[in-house]
């Protein structure tokens, strides 16, 4: 089985600050693994660093086309949900129909309260077709149907062969192999 | 991606305050009358120099919404996860603000410089000049805009760091040294992505 997210001896300092070092992990086709640790522990920056967007301090991170959900809308506010999500490309109708928020594809992304923009981030990841799902607080604002919604797209990813990465200091729906981090930060 | 991006940020211009510049070009060149009189020999004298300081103060006004806004919301990030290079974001972003800031600037240039009493050869003169200085000046707008993003107070540090480096873009182009001009405009069009796109990395938290 080839590995579709690869951390080989990861160390990343972040304001002076130790957060993680030499951390190996790997995700493979069908595997979820969920980040935990109290604020400020590095879930976020871990994250970042598995989508690119942060360099480690020494170590290499391997993967395959990721796409990631964090608190970021980065959807244009003034369009409508529909045209601000296709700007991303990929299969959106299905994705929005996934997260129920098909019916307010002709409203302006500005209008949707914070449960709806945070579907329509998971809408964007469900649609990119990326292997590799990034999930950063995937549950806050979400509501109980989201969150069974999410739980389900989680599901038919990884049967599809497919990987999640979720970091979040909630429960999250079904088995995660857990990575918990900050226990030696204070070091 | 890359024209869809273009067309993003003119939509973004368009629909957002692209006339404020505008405006402001205009509101520079109408108050130099009444700042030195309404001599018309001097005005036309100094029109083409009036111009370009109109044109660069104007340059600064959108310099704060043309980078940190995709910064802050997360979209720089998406667009490098779809595997863009900053580099050609920086380019797309200077592609779309020449054209949201240039064309409606050179037709601004016509009634300011009924204002400043040019004639119409002086007047085809600097607009040619604004149309090859302008690309420099509106990638020098972005490579700023990059370096300031998510700064406090980015946008008057944003004009400490622009106006000095616009210097040359304002001595040829008042100058109607076209060639020169045309030089230092291709030499920040060229630069200016590669500068971006390392601030624009190096903003990354």
């Amino acid at each position: 089985m080839k590995g579709l997210l690869k951390f080989s001896g990861v160390t990343l300092n972040r304001g002076g600050r130790l957060l993680f070092e030499d951390l190996d992990l790997e995700l493979g086709p069908g595997e979820r693994l969920q980040v935990s640790g109290p604020n400020g522990s590095g879930k976020s920056s871990l994250i970042r660093l598995a989508a690119g967007l942060l360099r480690a301090e020494s170590g290499s991170v391997e993967r395959s086309p990721v796409a990631l959900a964090d608190d970021h809308v980065a959807l244009d506010r003034e369009l409508l949900l529909r045209r601000a999500l296709g700007f991303w490309g990929g299969g959106v109708e299905q994705a929005m129909v996934a997260l129920d928020i098909d019916h307010l594809a002709e409203i302006p992304v500005r209008l949707l309260s914070s449960g709806q923009v945070k579907r329509a981030t998971l809408a964007r990841v469900a649609a990119s077709g990326a292997p590799v799902w990034l999930l950063d607080e995937p549950l806050n604002a979400l509501d109980a149907d989201g969150r069974k919604r999410l739980g389900a797209l989680v599901e038919r990813h990884l049967e599809g062969g497919g990987a999640v990465l979720a970091a979040s200091h909630q429960q999250l729906g079904g088995e995660w192999r857990k990575l918990e981090l900050g226990r030696r930060a204070a070091a | 991606m890359i024209a869809d991006l273009i067309a993003r940020d003119l939509r973004r211009g368009f629909t957002g305050a692209a006339w404020l510049p505008i405006a402001f070009f205009l509101l520079v060149a109408t108050l130099i009358p009444f700042a030195i009189g309404p001599d018309a020999r001097l005005l036309s004298r100094i029109g083409s120099g009036v111009l370009w300081i109109a044109a660069l103060t104007a340059a600064l006004l959108p310099i704060e919404r043309l980078v940190e806004p995709d910064r802050a919301d997360g979209v720089l990030d998406q667009l490098a996860l779809h595997g863009l290079a900053e580099e050609l974001v920086a380019l797309a972003k200077i592609a779309a603000h020449w054209l949201t800031f240039a064309p409606l600037l050179i037709i601004a240039a016509i009634p300011a410089s009924a204002l400043l009493a040019m004639d119409g050869a002086s007047l085809a003169q600097a607009g040619l000049a604004l149309a090859i200085g302008t690309p420099g000046l509106a990638a020098l707008a972005v490579a700023v805009a990059a370096v300031t993003a998510g700064l406090p107070r980015a946008g008057s540090l944003a004009g400490l760091l622009l106006l000095p480096l616009a210097v040359p873009l304002l001595i040829f182009g008042a100058a109607n040294a076209l060639l020169l001009e045309a030089a230092v405009s291709l030499l920040l069009t060229a630069g200016a992505p590669f500068v971006a796109g390392a601030a624009l990395r190096a903003a990354r938290t």
